[in-house]
Formats: C-alpha cells, sequence, structure tokens
C-alpha cells in the first residue's frame, strides 16, 4: 500500500515539473505546516455547485484586483472576502452544440466537453480526476452531500455510468464519516477490531471472480467492471486503514450525532442542513477522512422553494417579470441571496476550524459555481465561479479576476495543477485549452 | 379487417421467414447483452425467496438512472460507484449476520459440521453450491467452489467457529459482480453455429426477472439445469408456470412502477400551504392504488390493456377518499371501489399518483403532464430544444394578469423557437387541467373557471375523460405498450433488425384482444429473446480530455 505521505510526495513533484514554481518550500517541515508525526498537512479539494445562476449586472463586481467594490449579490460573501476570488468573464463554449438546459454549462465546466445529448458525460468530472490523484490515501476517495434531499442530486461523475450519490441527511453523513469504521485519530490506546480481517478477506475473495468474468464481457462492460473494482479497492483500503493505528490530528475533534432534520427542498430546510452538515464534513477534513469532497447547496434547475409559494426558484427564473424599476426578477433573486449566503457560511465553517498555524480552510482549495449565469436565458457564459482557500499557500486570495470571455476549461485546468497534477491542457474541442489563470498562483 | 401497416407487418413477417427459415419467430438479427445491475427491488425479492422473508435488508440502494424512458434500460449502463458498494457490503455483511445467527443456521445451512469450531470442507462447500446457485443465478465451477471453501477455513481457523467462515462466504457471495450484475452469457447453437443462443441459466434468470422480477426458483433452475429450457415445449411449460402463478403480479406491478416513474414520488414534497391536505401517506397510498388497478386490471381480469386509460375501477383507503372526494368504509387497507359515471377520475392517468408526480410542488403543469403522456404512454420522441436558442425572447411576458395555467403557456408558446414541443405537449396535459398540484379535482384556478379543453394528434379532447378515450384509441398508445416491453425485457432499445419482430409483436398483441400476459408470452417465448448478437462493445472512445506531461 502507498503510505500517505508518498503518495502526496509523488504528485507534489508533478506540480513542480507542471507549474515550474518552487511549490516544495511551502511544504517544508516549517513549524505549524505539519502533521506532529511530521507528514505535512493534507491540501484538499472540494466544490460547492448551487443551481440558477445570478444576475451579472448585480453580482460581477465593477473593478477587477484586490479592492473590487461589493456588488448586491455579493453583499453576503463580504465577511469572508479576503478568502475568496471571484472569477467572472469565463464560458462554456457550445461551438454549435446544443443548449441543454440547465446541463450543459455544470457538465462543459465540470468536465471540459460539452455534452452532445443531455445524459452524456464527455469526461470523468474534475473532483473525479483530482481524487484519483490525491484521494487513495483517505477512507473515502471523496464525500458528497447535498442539500435538497435527493441522492442523485451530484455532479461527482466518474462516467455517466457512475454518479456519485450525495448524502442528504445530516445524521446519514455523520454515520458514515464518523460511525463504525471511523477510527479517532487522537485515542490513547489503538485496538484494531479483528472482524475487519475477515471483512476483508471476503472482499478479496471477489478479485477472482473479477478476473473470470473480464474475460467474457465485451468492452461496454469492462468499463463497467472496472469502475466497481476501483469501488472494492477504495473499501479494501477502507478497511486496510483500520488496521494501522492513525497518525494523531491536532484538529480533528469528533462531533456529538446531528438530530434527525427534515429533509426537503424549502429553502429553510436546506439551509439549516445544509449548515449541519458542512459542520460534519469540516470535521471529516479535519480528521482527515477524504480530502476530496462536492456540495451541491441547490441541483441544476434549482428545485429551491419557499413555503407557501406556489412557484419554486427555477419556474421563476422563468416565469417571473423582471421588475421595471429594479431591473430584475425579485422573487427569483431571493433565491440567488440564500445561495450567497449559504456559500459565504460554508466558508466560514471551514476557516472555523483551527489547523496548523492556520486554518482548515487554509489547506483547502474550493470552486463553488453554477450552470448559468442568467438563468432566465439559460446563459453559459460570464458563469459565476469563485474558489475559496489557499490550498496549503499555492493560491493567492481576494480578487476578483476576469476570463475575458475565454473557456471556463481555464478555471478546471488550474484547479488540476494547483492539486498538484501533472496537467498541462484540459478540455475538448473548442473548449481546450493550455492557459492556466495565472492570477490564482501566489 | 386489414389495415395498412397489418399488411407491412404481415409482408415483413414474410420476408423474415425467407430469411431465415426453420425457426418459429425468425425474423430478426438480435442485439447485444450487457450486464445489468439488480434494482432495489430485485435485490430485496432475491433475500427474501432465496432466504426468508424475514431476513431483514437494511441499508440504502445507489440511485437508478432512467434511460430510454425505463430504469430497466438505465440498469445495463450504470455501475457502482465507492458510496455503492460501501453500502452493498454493509448490507450484505447485515444479511450474512441474520442467515448464520445461531437461532436461524440450522435453517440454511444444508448440513452440519463434524465439530463447529473447525474448517469442514465437506459441510462448507455444500453451502457455497447452494446459495452460490442461487444468487450468481448458475452452478460455480469447481475452482470458485474451492476458493470459498478455502476462504471459509481461513475464517474458522481465524475464529474457531465453524458458521462464522460461512458467514464470511455469503458476504462475499453477496458483494460479488455476478450477483449485483445480472451477467447472461451465450454459445454458439450446435445446430446453427451463426446463432448465439443465451445459456440456459442466463435464459432463466432472464426470464424469472422479465416475468416475476426476482431470482430464478428451485423449479427454474432444474430445468435450466436439465437442458429442458432448451426446447420449445420445456420453454412453453416453465413459461406457462411463470404466467400462471400468483407471482406474475410482482412482474406487472415492478414494469408499470418503473415505466409510471414511481421511483420519483420518494421526491416528490408538497407545499403544505398550497396544499394542506396532502401528506406523504397519501402518496405512498395513491401509488399503492394505481398499481392495484394495474395489476387487477390486466393480471386478475386479463382486461384490454388500452382500458387501462378509461376504466373507472378503483381501490381506496380513508386518507385517499379525502383527497378523491369519495366516501370509504373500510377503517383501514384499501377496499374496491369505482368512479361515477360523471367523475373526472377516467383511466390510470388521472391518478392522484400520476398527477402529483407531474406537477411543481405548489400548482399544477401542462406541460411535465404533456411530457408524461408523451413519452410514457405514447413513446412519442420529444425533440431536445434546438442549438443556440435564445431563451431571453421565450420568457418576455408584457402582461402581469396570466391568471390559470392556459394563460401563462399560452403567452409563453408564441416563440417559435419553443411552440415545436410546446405544441406537442401542453395541449395533452391542458385536458388534465381540472386537477391541481397534489391531483386534486378544482373547478377554477385563481378565480377563473377552468378551461380544459386540450388536443392529441389534432383531435380535440375536452377534459380527463375525452383524453382517456383518445388513449384508448390510439394506435400510438398500444404499439408503445409493445415498445417498452420490449426495452424492459432486453435492458435496451431495438436494434434495426428487432424491427420486423417490434412491428410482429403489435400485430399479435392487436391480435390477442391486448391482453398484456399474452404479450409477456409472445416476447418470453420469441427467438429474439433466447438469442443475441454477443457483448455490447463501448462505441470508440473520445477524444482525451486532459493530457500529461512527459
Amino acid at each position: 500500500m502507498t503510505s500517505r505521505r508518498t503518495f502526496l510526495r509523488g504528485s507534489l513533484g508533478g506540480v513542480a515539473m507542471a507549474l515550474n514554481l518552487p511549490l516544495l518550500d511551502l511544504f517544508l517541515d516549517d513549524a505549524g505546516t505539519a502533521f506532529a508525526s511530521g507528514a505535512p498537512l493534507p491540501v484538499r479539494f472540494g466544490t460547492w455547485f448551487w443551481g440558477c445562476g445570478m444576475n451579472p449586472q448585480r453580482w460581477i463586481p465593477s473593478a477587477l484586483g484586490k479592492d473590487w467594490p461589493s456588488t448586491p449579490e455579493l453583499a453576503p460573501v463580504e465577511l469572508v472576502r479576503q478568502h475568496l476570488n471571484i472569477l467572472s468573464g469565463f464560458n462554456v463554449v457550445l461551438d454549435g452544440a446544443a443548449n441543454h438546459p440547465h446541463i450543459s454549462g455544470v457538465i462543459g465546466m465540470l468536465t471540459g466537453g460539452v455534452p452532445p445529448k443531455p445524459e452524456d458525460v464527455p469526461a470523468p468530472s474534475l473532483d473525479v480526476l483530482i481524487a484519483d490523484a490525491i484521494g487513495n490515501g483517505t477512507r473515502f476517495r471523496s464525500l458528497e452531500f447535498a442539500a435538497t434531499g435527493s441522492p442523485r442530486h451530484s455532479y461527482s461523475l466518474r462516467d455517466a455510468a457512475s454518479r456519485n450519490p450525495s448524502e442528504v441527511s445530516p445524521l446519514a453523513l455523520y454515520q458514515r464519516v464518523f460511525g463504525s469504521g471511523f477510527s479517532d485519530p487522537n485515542a490513547a490506546v489503538f485496538a484494531p477490531d479483528p472482524e475487519v480481517l475477515l471483512r476483508k478477506s471476503a472482499i478479496s475473495a471477489v478479485g477472482e471472480d473479477l478476473k473470470r468474468l473480464e474475460r467474457e464481457l465485451g468492452s461496454h462492460d469492462r468499463q463497467r467492471l472496472d469502475a466497481y473494482l476501483t469501488s472494492l479497492r477504495q473499501l479494501e483500503h477502507q478497511l486496510a486503514l483500520q488496521l494501522e493505528a492513525p497518525p494523531p490530528l491536532a484538529a480533528c475533534r469528533i462531533p456529538d450525532a446531528p438530530a434527525p432534520t427534515e429533509i426537503s427542498a424549502d429553502v429553510d430546510r436546506a439551509l439549516d442542513n445544509h449548515a449541519l452538515m458542512a459542520d460534519i464534513l469540516a470535521l471529516a477534513l479535519a480528521c482527515d477522512q477524504t480530502r476530496v469532497f462536492n456540495v451541491v447547496f441547490s441541483y441544476g434547475a434549482s428545485n429551491l422553494q419557499k413555503a407557501g409559494n406556489t412557484t419554486g426558484h427555477h419556474q421563476l427564473t422563468h416565469e417571473e417579470l423582471v421588475d421595471a424599476k429594479l431591473g430584475y426578477q425579485p422573487e427569483a433573486t431571493f433565491f440567488v441571496d440564500r445561495s450567497m449566503e449559504a456559500w459565504a457560511s460554508f466558508v466560514a465553517k471551514l476557516a472555523a476550524v483551527e489547523e496548523g498555524d492556520g486554518t482548515l480552510l487554509d489547506h483547502c482549495l474550493v470552486m463553488a459555481h453554477s450552470e448559468t449565469s442568467f438563468a432566465k436565458a439559460h446563459d453559459v457564459t460570464g458563469l459565476p465561479v469563485m474558489t475559496a482557500g489557499r490550498a496549503g499557500g499555492r493560491v493567492a486570495t481576494g480578487r476578483h479576476i476576469t476570463g475575458s470571455n475565454d473557456s471556463a476549461t481555464r478555471i478546471g485546468l488550474t484547479m488540476q495543477q494547483l492539486m498538484g497534477l501533472p496537467v498541462e491542457r484540459w478540455g475538448m474541442g473548442a473548449m481546450e485549452t493550455g492557459s492556466s489563470v495565472s492570477e490564482l498562483f501566489s | 379487417m386489414t389495415s395498412p401497416k397489418r399488411n407491412l407487418r404481415v409482408s415483413s413477417f414474410v420476408v423474415g421467414i425467407l430469411l431465415l427459415l426453420g425457426c418459429r419467430d425468425a425474423p430478426v438479427e438480435p442485439g447485444p447483452i450487457a450486464m445489468r445491475r439488480i434494482t432495489a427491488d430485485q435485490y430485496r425479492q432475491t433475500i427474501a425467496d432465496v432466504f426468508a422473508p424475514e431476513i431483514k435488508v437494511t441499508g440504502r440502494f445507489e440511485p437508478d438512472s432512467r434511460r430510454n424512458g425505463l430504469l430497466a434500460v438505465g440498469t445495463a449502463w450504470v455501475s457502482i460507484t465507492p458510496a455503492g458498494f460501501e453500502q452493498y457490503d454493509a448490507m450484505a455483511r447485515r444479511i450474512a449476520e441474520q442467515v448464520l445467527d445461531p437461532e436461524q443456521r440450522r435453517r440454511f445451512a444444508p448440513c452440519l459440521p463434524a465439530n463447529p469450531a473447525a474448517p469442514d470442507a465437506k459441510c462448507a462447500a455444500a453451502f457455497v453450491r447452494k446459495y452460490g446457485l442461487r444468487l450468481l443465478r448458475r452452478p460455480l465451477g469447481e475452482d470458485e467452489v474451492a476458493s470459498r471453501v478455502a476462504l471459509a477455513a481461513e475464517a474458522t481457523k481465524q475464529t474457531g467457529d465453524f458458521y462464522a467462515g460461512l458467514r464470511v462466504v455469503l458476504a462475499s457471495l453477496l458483494v460479488s459482480p455476478e450477483f449485483l450484475f445480472r451477467v447472461e452469457r451465450a454459445v454458439a447453437d450446435p445446430g446453427h453455429p451463426e446463432v448465439l443462443r443465451l445459456t440456459d441459466f442466463s435464459l432463466a434468470s432472464r426470464l424469472s426477472h422479465f416475468l416475476w422480477n426476482t431470482t430464478p426458483d428451485e423449479a427454474l433452475l432444474l430445468a435450466a439445469e436439465r437442458s429442458e429450457l432448451a426446447t420449445d415445449a420445456g420453454l412453453a411449460r416453465e413459461i406457462d408456470r411463470l404466467l400462471a402463478s400468483p407471482r406474475l403480479e410482482a412482474g406487472v406491478r415492478a414494469y408499470f412502477s418503473d415505466l409510471l416513474e414511481f421511483d420519483a414520488l420518494e421526491d416528490v414534497s408538497k407545499d403544505t400551504l398550497v396544499y394542506p391536505h396532502f401528506s406523504r401517506q397519501i402518496l405512498e397510498d395513491a401509488r399503492e392504488q394505481t398499481l392495484r388497478v394495474v395489476a387487477d386490471h390486466l393480471v386478475t381480469r386479463r382486461a384490454d390493456y388500452r382500458e387501462l386509460f378509461t376504466t373507472r375501477n378503483s381501490f381506496m383507503t380513508r386518507n385517499l377518499g379525502l383527497v378523491y372526494g369519495v366516501p370509504v368504509r373500510a377503517r383501514e387497507g384499501f377496499e374496491a371501489t369505482s368512479f361515477a359515471a360523471d367523475s373526472p377520475r377516467v383511466g390510470i392517468q388521472s391518478h392522484v399518483s400520476v398527477l402529483a408526480l407531474h406537477a411543481h410542488p405548489g400548482r399544477s403543469s401542462p406541460t411535465l403532464r404533456g411530457i408524461f403522456v408523451r413519452e410514457a404512454l405514447l413513446c412519442t420522441e420529444i425533440p431536445a430544444a434546438p442549438a443556440n436558442v435564445d431563451f431571453t425572447v421565450v420568457q418576455d411576458v408584457a402582461n402581469p394578469d396570466l391568471k390559470t395555467a392556459r394563460e401563462r403557456l399560452e403567452a409563453h408558446r408564441t416563440e417559435a423557437a419553443c411552440e415545436s414541443c410546446h405544441r406537442l405537449v401542453d395541449p395533452v396535459g391542458l385536458a388534465l387541467e381540472p386537477f391541481d398540484g397534489s391531483g386534486m379535482f378544482r373547478a377554477t384556478e385563481n378565480g377563473v373557471a377552468i378551461d380544459a379543453r386540450g388536443e392529441l394528434d389534432g383531435k380535440e379532447v375536452v377534459g380527463p375523460a375525452a383524453l382517456g378515450e383518445a388513449l384508448r384509441d390510439s394506435e400510438a398508445a398500444a404499439d408503445c405498450a409493445v415498445l417498452g416491453l420490449f426495452r424492459y425485457a432486453f435492458g435496451r432499445e431495438p436494434e434495426l433488425g428487432e424491427r420486423a419482430f417490434v412491428r410482429a409483436l403489435e400485430g399479435r398483441f392487436e391480435d390477442s384482444g391486448y391482453r398484456f400476459s399474452d404479450l409477456m408470452r409472445e416476447i418470453a417465448t420469441s427467438e429474439a429473446f433466447r438469442t443475441t448478437s454477443g457483448p455490447r462493445e463501448a462505441p470508440a472512445a473520445a477524444p482525451a480530455a486532459g493530457k500529461e506531461i512527459g
């Protein structure tokens, strides 16, 4: 088994090669930037998605750089602005392909390719590529949660056959992470459960079935069996971790189990469940249970709903009149404001966990994004994107950056490079790019 | 009466026979096979059948994926994610613990070990053979038995418990890809080496999942083992047995749950400020109501499939009675009832389950309902929005006083780019406007009388009853039943070489008086059902998304 430490070293070598930047310096064993055991603090990657975009004229700041003036729809993120970058002017390039409403924008952003048909997934999503590189050492390759109640609300896709389902209940997320199978890294005594060995042999016995089966299958099924095998190996790895004493982690704390909550697309319930799951996720990261996560606050074509209103977020974006005096749709924009508040609270929660000489957020790179800019028009140009966190010092924050109508794959490429993947070009067709967003590098 | 369409069916049938002489249903070039992930229902039913209904299956299943209108087709495309595998593993362990706990083990283990604290290769092998056959739906090879017996011995040595060994073996069978996926195999027909025929065990599994939605029972496995399914007579006998069994109802319900998208009912929530009467219990009762009507109509009464769209027969609980506005005598459970002759509740498309599912949380949606009727009941392909549509022009609604859904939609439909799709779906859904977003009857919306004028294929239909009659008389609806059941049985769209077969099925369905179980029999006994072109191959790989250095 590759140890966590060698894995990180391997990927760091890749960064140095790909970017030709002296990033290795950041990972020297300076006081406070390392585990007590001497291994560097891990850098985590996450995505945070909200549906139905924003109103460009109310969201995009009027100036670039550090001193971007606040805007009505970014007001909720003012308190955490030092942790963020605001990215505007990046497009999903349809290049003659159909704009599948509420799908093309997000699939283009995350996979680097526009889907010919709505169900197509042209390539693995960004988080899966990153998890394949940095997620192998932890108990979970990645964790997904959605605040709107459906496990299908997930954009973490290995391919069209494998969509990593979202946890939808705070209690279920808690049980998955901190329930059976969790070893407290700070426990005084480590006593492995002998049952784990039996479990491991039960799963490993399947290996022979696989070899036999693979010879009989066509290429369509072999690809599916590969995904099955990846999943099986992940569980084997989880079990192997349970047989080792985990290294102590100063930032790790076990939360209390949340009470069962009402789960629905009512925006107040979604905000509550999002907050509870964000707390659990922050500690799952601090306890190094995963290094990759994906949050869906609301899905594309947002089904968020305000109690007592006959029309939900998505329908409002299409049917509500643009208020002549205000110049926007006030009812639909209500949900934009709630989404930005949720995002700001998510960032604040990661920033509230102290880790090393900084915070958990300092060791994260989170990309927030939506599937449209102006949802009423299903517009996939000028998509709203934000990053949060310094990725262990690799990212400069606090700026408003414009893509000047470049392909949004520049962002995805940069995310991969910042996370240490040796990638110099990314994207398909008109979306292929070799140009990273240099302003993001510190 | 011979319609032009029937003539076409006959002629293509004849050509097919000429092409492939000697086979009963020859006009078919069969399509590919792909493994299918078992559904949550199939998993649960299989465990209940192989062990006992008391063995609890606890855990979450990975969401299924809908393709060509059916989850059954999606099962031939989905794989298993890490989160899904964790869940399968946890379920497997909980099942194995229950089956082999000290109370139950005598019931399920086929033998007693010589020493309960030591490995016993003979007894372990008997266990592996028995449950391997039931769970993987084929006999295990000797090397497969040996490797699992070795696994059991290893676990027994570690724990000093023979049954702990069996527990590990059972858990490993339950996470095997051949349990979680139905893997079908084919071999060349000895008489016609160019024809690939499903193996007896693969055919048994395909039949059982198609007709009963579960793993083959012992009688069917025995017929497979004795090569009886390879003969027309033996196959017909088993199919007759499966069709005559009370378990056929489970199979028919599974198909209609899938077709009617009832899995999505779990995600339905209604705004209780708008619909204060609404509850999860009502939704669950409504689902059961529709499935009861379907099973009663198609299985018990063996009635005309097309009359599902006009039947007034129903089943009610007290809860449902409140929503439907009908008195219910039974204090608990369902009672058979029928809607009055002047009731707008005509056919399953007027049930609360369907109406509430295809609506928004706080209001009705003629568009969503129209899409459902078009896609699920009529198999109309609704084209995707054209490339680069400027959606901004659609929504420039100048008039803020659009009170009814009809007015809102008409404003929305004036744009040519959108009109093509909306004209296809909205008029169908408008006929169902007398039902609000929760499926309750209403005469007005926002104080304006409901106008229930709709249209289906150029014919005006006013209100739910007329829509039901139009669906009953629609040739497309009957043909769609054939196409839907084909997709369900084969896990895919018909291939080009199977179109003549589908046409022939349409004709025979008509000839049978639209008896659904006869259609099931036609498919199950067909040559297409038993043969294949081989494993499905993936399309050529897409260009690489990323380039690595070096």
